[in-house]
Formats: structure tokens, sequence, C-alpha cells
């Protein structure tokens, strides 16, 4: 056994995996990582199952040290500037640790979180079948809370397997996409027009239950108050002060205020990534094309292997890593210029 | 009596769920038929669905598209709606223990001030209401109670508080509440309950079903104190009266 320590590490960082299905009935949340693809991206970098448990890094920094033994990591998700002792790592590659070596982890640019996935994945007492973590619920293992400097986890040792890296398509930009419902009918066609035709940005006081969405007010036809009903990762809820609330993967399973929208399963992802203050848009596709992209976005989960490369390959196109990395994740530009690409064996 | 009642509607709740919506209100001969098309999925499984959410009106549905489409489904779940209820099973009823008002429930002044009265007053309604658990969401063990007395329906607040404390008691709307864990909530704060309707350690995990009963009596915040001790030991303190 190696350990993996949690040497620094910033807030809005926890364990997450696939998510805590089955007892949603009771109220008891989904959680998981917000960018799934990442997390399934980064797991597939080390051989793991792709919705295995990984740390998942909020925007700020973080240092990781081996110890007893060589841990094998990789890293997907929100880019940013990454090295141990010194040697650039590049995002979507797999990388090991040698006992005692620090895995330095900078901000994160043009997007929020990046999954850190570990050989042999992370191991804790599943609840529901899942160790993500749920603070607010103090639910999660191995730490049901955010992770703290001096956190450890008991990983496999490193396999001595080659360093990979994996070609993630490139990603779609654009306005996110949306499915109108379960109550958009409490909201007449111009205050839908005002939402679907607006700019919008997400709060600083998001997190991972609820992105509040700063844009005009969208006025109800009826009031604000409705029965309490079932929510979904994405439901879009209108309170009464006409600021939306994107519901996020540690949201309520039920909510009392209408949802004019929900995003679809292949765009929540990316929302999870659009940065606090960052300008965007949605767009209403239809139940057909919303239930073709999850198919697609499942399938391409499903053959995440097949994208595997030796990472003695890799191109060092600035461009193309720009794409991969950062394109699809923040709507606006992100400067690729100042994005670190320099070294690879 | 099947005939008389209206059709569920379907919403889509994004690309991996629907919402079979029986009624817009509170209304118990609704809840039953959510929970009755909730037994009925148990006992004939959909291939693709891969969990069900009982509400006041309405059973959220997930599944997964790649299994079965939005059509295909809703065909099959409108069939099931048309079944007869099976019977119900008798229904348990629990006494939660409250500590009302100052710093347990911070907004009963203000509730007692818009609806022109004391608090005293709203505490007499409150506790002497008969409550159905309607539904469990939000947050683990949140109950939804239907049967607010309906003096004391109120509109939410305009903004909902980023936090309210575990325990909390509170209306909303037509609906009150028991809350298991500090979360937002733009409900009315009326008071607080040592009683956990979810313990992850404790058997059961869950104490409140959909269907259940419910009635509140008041406590002075010296035996909140102590009945919160035993609670965080493990104890049901709810107090289960058999009807």
């Amino acid at each position: 056994m190696s350990r993996l320590i949690v040497a620094s590490i910033g807030p809005a960082s926890s364990v997450q995996d696939g998510g805590r299905f089955g007892a949603q009935r009771y109220g008891l949340t989904v959680s998981g990582a917000m960018d799934r693809l990442a997390l399934a991206a980064a797991n597939t970098l080390v051989g793991n199952e792709p919705f295995a448990a990984a740390v998942e890094i909020g925007p700020f920094g973080a240092t990781f040290t081996a110890r007893d033994g060589a841990v094998r990591v990789a890293l997907s998700g929100a880019p940013r500037n990454a090295d141990v002792a010194g040697k650039p790592v590049v995002m979507d590659t797999s990388v090991t640790l040698k006992d005692g070596e620090t895995l330095t982890l900078g901000f994160a640019r043009g997007g929020s979180f990046t999954y850190l996935a570990i050989e042999g994945a992370i191991k804790g007492e599943e609840v529901f079948g899942s160790l993500a973590v749920n603070a607010r619920a103090g639910l999660g293992s191995p730490y049901p809370r955010p992770l703290q400097a001096g956190d450890e986890f008991a990983v496999d040792a490193a396999s001595g397997a080659p360093e990979l890296r994996i070609e993630l398509p490139k990603p779609v930009g654009g306005p996110i996409r949306i499915v109108l419902g379960p109550q958009d009918d409490e909201f007449d066609d111009a205050n839908k027009a005002l939402f679907l035709d607006s700019e919008w940005k997400i709060s600083a006081t998001s997190d991972r239950m609820g992105y509040r969405l700063e844009g005009p007010a969208i006025k109800h036809l009826h009031g604000h108050n409705i029965v309490s009903d079932g929510t979904v990762n994405g439901s879009i809820q209108v309170p009464g002060n006409g600021s939306p609330i994107a519901l996020m993967m540690d949201r309520g399973t039920s909510g009392g205020y209408p949802k004019i929208a929900t995003v679809i399963t292949a765009d929540v992802g990316r929302l999870a990534q659009t940065s606090a203050g960052t300008a965007f848009r949605f767009k209403a596709v239809t139940m057909a094309e919303a239930q073709d992209e999850a198919r697609k976005f499942q399938q391409l989960i499903r053959t995440l292997p097949d994208r595997l490369r030796s990472s003695d390959t890799v191109e060092l196109n600035i461009e193309a890593l720009s794409d991969a990395n950062v394109a699809g994740y923040a709507v606006s530009a992100v400067d690729a210029g100042t994005w670190q690409v320099t070294a690879e064996p | 009596m099947a005939a008389t009642l209206h059709p569920p509607r379907l919403l889509p709740s994004g690309d991996s769920a629907v919402t079979v919506e029986f009624s817009r209100t509170i209304d118990d001969a609704a809840n039953e038929r959510v929970l009755a098309l909730d037994k009925a999925l148990a006992a004939s499984p959909i291939s693709g669905i891969s969990e069900t959410i009982p509400t006041y009106r309405s059973l959220l549905v997930h599944y997964d598209p790649d299994k079965i489409g939005f059509d295909a489904l809703g065909e099959k779940l409108l069939a099931l709606t048309g079944q007869s209820l099976p019977p119900t099973t008798k229904a348990r009823r629990w006494r939660i223990p409250v500590a009302y008002g100052g710093e347990h429930g911070i907004d009963l002044e203000d509730v007692a001030k818009a609806l022109n009265t004391t608090p005293d007053d709203i505490v007499a309604r409150h506790a002497g209401g008969d409550y159905r658990v309607a539904m469990i969401g939000f947050t683990p063990g949140w109950s939804y109670l239907s049967g607010l007395d309906k003096s004391l329906h109120m509109s939410r607040r305009q903004s909902p508080r980023l936090f309210t404390p575990a325990g909390t008691i509170s209306i909303g709307g037509i609906q009150a509440g028991i809350q298991c864990l500090a979360a937002p909530s733009g409900w009315h704060l009326l008071g607080r309950t040592p009683v956990r309707t979810y313990q992850l350690h404790r058997n059961p995990t869950f104490l409140t079903e959909p269907g259940d009963r419910v009635t509140f009596f008041a406590i002075d915040p010296k035996t909140f104190k102590e009945l919160d001790r035993a609670a965080e030991a493990g104890e049901i303190i709810a107090e289960r009266v058999d009807a």
C-alpha cells in the first residue's frame, strides 16, 4: 500500500464518484462529480472504472505527496498548471509520483473543477453504493467533508504501467442546451423568451448545490409557490426574486419553486465548469435532440478506453491542447497563450 | 371511482426523467394515486427506469434514454396509472416534540404579526394540526406534511435563506415540514425538533415514510437539550402511537 497525502488544498475540494442513487425518495441527495466526463477521463487514464471515486479539486491550487511507495495519478477537467518536482504535467495524462514526490497544481483556468484519479481508485465505506461527499449531509468517505491539508488516502502502489494521455473530442462550445419544463407553463411567452434570449452569469455565491444565475428577473405567471415536487440534476428553478438557480449535484431532491427548464445531460458538466462571472446563454432543444445527445454522451464515456494513447506520442500543438483542455468548459474564450504546455518527455 | 379521476400529465424533466403529475395542489387523494403508481412500478418494473421519487402530487421517474425513449415510457406509465389502487397499509402515527419560538423558531413572531395574532396562537394552531407525510425530499429525511391549518397558509420568503438549522420545523405556502439537516430554505421557521428523521448509522436510517401521520407537541428549551442528547446517541425520541 502507498499513501497519497493531501499536502495543501483549497476549499470546495472533495472526494466524488458517479453519485449516490437509490434513496432520492428519502431525500438522499445524489452528489457525485460536477463534471462526469472529466471524472471518467481521469479514471480511464489510470485503468479505473469511469465513475470510481477520485478527488474533485475546486478552483484553487493543491499539492499531493506520495508516501510509502509510488502512486500513479491522472488529471482531467479544468486546466491548470501542474508539475511534479518542477517538471510540468499536462492535463489529460497520467503521471507517476515516486515515493516522496509532490504534484503541485495551480489555480483552475477557464473552468472550476479538475479531477485527480488515482490508480486503483480511492477506497472507503460506501453508502448506497457511493463514496461521494455531501458535506451538508455529513456523507461520504473516507472524509465526509471537504478535503483538508493532512488528509491522506491509502492507495494501491503504482503498477508501473506506461503513462498515457487521452484524446477527448473537441468540446462543444456555444450555449448550454436545455429542455423546457417541467413547469415552463408557470411562465408566459415573454418571460420564456427573456430566459432564452438573455445573457447569464453564474454568481459567486454558487456551490455544488446550485448555481445562482445573474441576469434579468424572470416573472412568474401565477406567483412563485408551487407544491414541492421532484428535481433532477440540471433543473433550473426560479424563486420569488426572479433569479434562476440551476440545481447541481448536491441539489435537494425536491423543490417548491417553478422549474422553467432542465439542462440536458450532455451539458450539465459544461455548465458546472463555467466560471463565476463568465457570460453564457441557454438554447432550447427538442426532447429527441436532448436524448440523442444523452446517448452520445453515454457512448463517449463507454468508449473512453479507445481514446487512450501513449503519452510519448503527444504533440506539442498548443491549439490542439487548448481545444482539448479549455474550450468546452468556459463559454467565453480563455487565453490559451498563458496556459503552460512546455514540457512533455 | 377511477373514472372520475383526471388523467395525469407527463412533464419532461430533462432528457432522463419524467414527472407524472396527478394534481397541481396538495390533495391526499392525488398523493394516494402517486403512491399507488409507485407501488405498481415496484411490482411490475419497466426496463430502463432507475429510480422513482414520490411527491405530494407527482411521481418523478428517472430513466436511461439509452434503454427507453420519452414517448414509449410515457405510454407505459399512463397505462399503469389506470390500474386500480392497491389496498393502503395502515398508517403509522408519530408525536414529534418541538421547541417553538425564540432562537429555535426565529420567524414565529413575524408570522404572528403577519397573521395579526400572537405567537402562542400560532403555536396552538401548528401543534393542533393532524398531518400526513405526503413526501420526503430535498435533503435526507426532510418530511413534507399535508394538513396545515388554512389560517397558517402564507407565501414563502421572496429569497430563500442560505442556512437554516438541523431539526427546523417550518411552514411554507400551504405546506408544513420537518427538516432533518441544516439546509437553505425559503420557509418560515417556527421551531426546532430534536427528532432526527434521518440518522445514518441508526436502524432505521429514515424514520418517516410517505403516508405516515404526524402530530406536534410543544417542549421547553431545557427538554429540547435533553432529548437532543438522547437523539444524538441514536435513540428514536419521536413517540410512535399505533392507531
